[in-house]
């Protein structure tokens, strides 16, 4: 059963027999009905968004700018042990009792220095112990300097509710993950999933917000009130 | 001649000017937005020509609408997704309903469509005694207020921190201070629980990608990512004119939608969902199905004139810069989409010779035009508009007016006599000024008639000769 497809579709033809003006050419006295130029591709688009240099200093720079804008927590670490300071620290803080994680390279690690309940997820789990977790513990596929968001998905993240649900998402990086901009976090979607996408991929930009109230910004709204970036310097 | 919804416009936007709150509480939000966005629309190396990108974008997929529709229907059925095509809003409502009762659904919970509003489903779910959440704040905070959206972005931008801690306290016995903080948690406590206990999630979709055949939700809650990930059965309600070509599309129209809708570089959480669960995957819906809708979205596809209205992304700047939304509010179009976009599409979504009022709620100033991201020509359609319903239906008044006027203007002798009387009549004018005797009312009501002047122009000439 697929509704009215047929008769949407010949609506759609009907209709689409009278061209239209080229898009953005708001002067009708010459009406061209095919656009000029070549189509938009992923590549120019860079020319017209802000700016981002090659240089993986400046990037750095822009990233940690963006991060603080958008009030997710970050750490750059120099060697394992040192990240492995980094989240037992937050353990203590935070008094996490338990966490939620996946299988990873970098996951694995991790857990063995976390002496607390683990509730793995990657062979099903139970949505309720996921809410009682302190803390979702993910990989990613990607850290974009240009916006500050993280790009992960269901394959790289350990599903889709384990970086939403809890209510802190930490995220383990390597600096090599971090790509310039939305074009190049694209072309790596591309490169490495073309033809077997994930079914969910998202790019996550600081903890959840909300303006709904005044147009007042909340952090918390309904996902993790906290993101916090561990990325280990390789 | 003057439907009820112009009646009704007119008196709803009229008491709305005069209020005075709701002009502060409109001025404050809108002036932290347009600051965050000039920032933000600073930082593009080329904001014009990202405007036009998109336009080009969203111009070939909207002039193609059937192959990128196939193409995308096609890839998603092909990873278990099923597609339904809707002509009306009454299919769309059947479908999600037929598909509840199969699957013994009890509680839904939603985030943030518009399309949702447009085909009134939630009432029709709510009528058969199914538990309809909104888990958008604001969506969530108009529906316990029982009102519909005032904003297509910001739904509740009318309500004060008071106003809303009154409503919980009333609807949910809350007692809180009016903190923002605090009452946002009070819906996040409240909404966790139905996450992991909705039997479906039904969301919007902010793009349909072609070429890889997914959706696109753009949000900054995480409502959605919560609302499409723990529920058994997905339905996502989609316009036929969201798809776009490519994947790599989004990387230039979610950045704009987010800078020109809330001022933002990016929102909070943009997700694509290219289907339910997947094998080798732990968690997500068993069931994904997509609703395609047409409800006369392909009227207007047939006027290649205003077609590209279609290309609208529902980010909001138009509305955000507009002076008449600004002085009339939201809820006095009486539309789903409101503003300048909403005065262009809901002529022809909803009937032209109804909604025709709404093109001359404008002071043509053409910031809406200027402010929108995929560069619809936003105020021209609203004098189009004009013209068609014009043609389509006479006004005889109208046409004996404008037929003396031009007689009048056009023979010098006649125009001078209209000035000598004019004069004569003019000092009188005042004792029925306004009422009902009064001609020029709709003017005079709560405005001055410029004086005739004691010599014409005609005259002035001549005594400098």
């Amino acid at each position: 059963m697929n509704g009215s497809k047929d008769q949407i579709l010949a609506r759609i033809r009907e209709a689409l027999r009278s061209p239209a003006p080229v898009p953005g050419n708001h002067d009708y006295s010459h009406l061209e009905m095919t656009p000029s130029r070549p189509k938009p591709e992923l590549e120019s688009f860079r020319q017209w968004l802000p700016p981002v240099e090659s240089n993986s200093e400046n990037q750095w720079d822009l990233l940690t700018k963006s991060f603080h804008a958008l009030k997710t927590d970050f750490g750059l670490l120099e060697s394992k042990a040192r990240l492995i300071d980094f989240i037992q620290e937050l353990q203590r803080a935070e008094q996490w009792k338990r966490v939620g994680i996946h299988h990873g390279a970098m996951t694995d690690e991790i857990a063995s220095y976390l002496e607390i309940e683990k509730l793995w997820v990657d062979e099903g789990y139970d949505p309720q112990a996921m809410e009682q977790c302190d803390v979702g513990i993910s990989e990613c596929d990607a850290i974009v300097a240009q916006t500050g968001s993280i790009l992960i998905t269901a394959k790289s993240a350990g599903g889709r509710g384990l970086s939403v649900l809890p209510p802190h998402h930490l995220v383990l990086a390597r600096t090599s993950q971090i790509v310039a901009d939305l074009p190049s976090a694209y072309e790596l979607l591309y490169k490495r999933y073309g033809g077997n996408f994930p079914s969910m991929i998202s790019f996550i930009t600081g903890p959840s917000r909300t303006g709904d109230i005044e147009r007042i910004v909340v952090l918390g709204a309904h996902g993790p009130k906290k993101l916090t970036v561990a990325i280990l310097k390789d | 001649m003057n439907s009820t919804f112009s009646k009704d416009f007119k008196k709803n936007s009229g008491r709305m000017s005069q209020d005075l709150t709701h002009r502060a509480v409109i001025k404050k939000a809108l002036g932290a937005y347009e600051i965050k966005r000039d920032e933000n629309r600073s930082k593009y190396l080329n904001w014009q020509e990202a405007r036009q990108a998109a336009s080009e974008i969203k111009w070939e997929a909207v002039n193609h609408l059937d192959r990128y529709l196939l193409e995308m229907t096609k890839n998603l059925e092909a990873r278990g997704t099923k597609v339904f095509w809707a002509s009306n809003a009454e299919e769309a409502r059947q479908y999600v309903i037929s598909l509840a009762v199969e699957k013994k659904v009890k509680s839904i919970i939603k985030s943030k469509t518009m399309t949702s509003e447009e085909i009134h489903l939630n009432g029709a779910l709510e009528k058969l005694g199914y538990d309809v959440v909104e888990s958008d704040l604001g969506e969530y905070i108009v529906q316990l207020n029982e009102e519909p959206p005032y904003h297509l972005v910001f739904p509740a931008m009318h309500l004060t921190r008071g106003q809303i801690k009154e409503i919980f306290k009333r609807k949910l016995g809350s007692d809180t201070s009016d903190l923002p903080e605090e009452l946002t948690m009070v819906a996040r406590n409240i909404m966790r629980q139905k996450y992991l206990t909705a039997d479906m999630g039904i969301s919007g979709a902010n793009f349909g990608v072609a070429e890889t055949g997914m959706i696109s939700i753009t949000e900054n809650e995480g409502n959605a990512r919560l609302t499409t990930s723990f529920p058994k059965i997905h339905v996502a309600l989609m316009g036929i004119e969201k798809v776009i070509p490519k994947l790599g599309d989004l990387a230039i129209l979610l950045p704009l939608l987010a800078t020109a809708g809330g001022g933002q570089q990016i929102t909070c959480y943009n997700t694509m969902i290219g289907g339910p669960r997947q094998p080798g995957e732990c968690d997500g819906p068993e069931e994904f199905h997509l609703v395609l809708i047409d409800n006369r979205r392909t009227e207007l596809l047939a006027d290649a004139e205003q077609r590209d209205a279609l290309h609208c992304i529902r980010c909001g700047a138009c509305l955000n810069v507009c002076p008449i939304f600004k002085n009339s509010g939201g809820h006095s179009y009486g539309t789903t989409y409101q503003g300048p976009i909403g005065s262009v599409i809901t002529p022809h979504l909803r009937g032209l010779q109804d909604w025709k009022h709404l093109s001359s709620a404008s002071s043509l100033c053409g910031s809406c035009t200027e402010v929108c991201p995929v560069k619809i020509d936003i105020h021209h359609h609203l004098l189009h508009n004009r013209r068609n319903a014009v043609t389509q239906m006479p006004v005889w008044w109208e046409r004996i007016a404008f037929k003396g006027f031009s007689i009048a203007t056009a023979n010098p002798a006649l125009f001078q006599l209209g000035i000598k009387i004019g004069r004569v009549f003019q000092p009188l004018h005042f004792l029925i000024k306004g009422t009902l005797l009064d001609p020029v009312r709709a003017w005079t009501q709560t405005r001055d008639l410029p004086e005739i002047p004691a010599k014409s122009f005609r005259q002035q000439w001549k005594s400098r000769q």
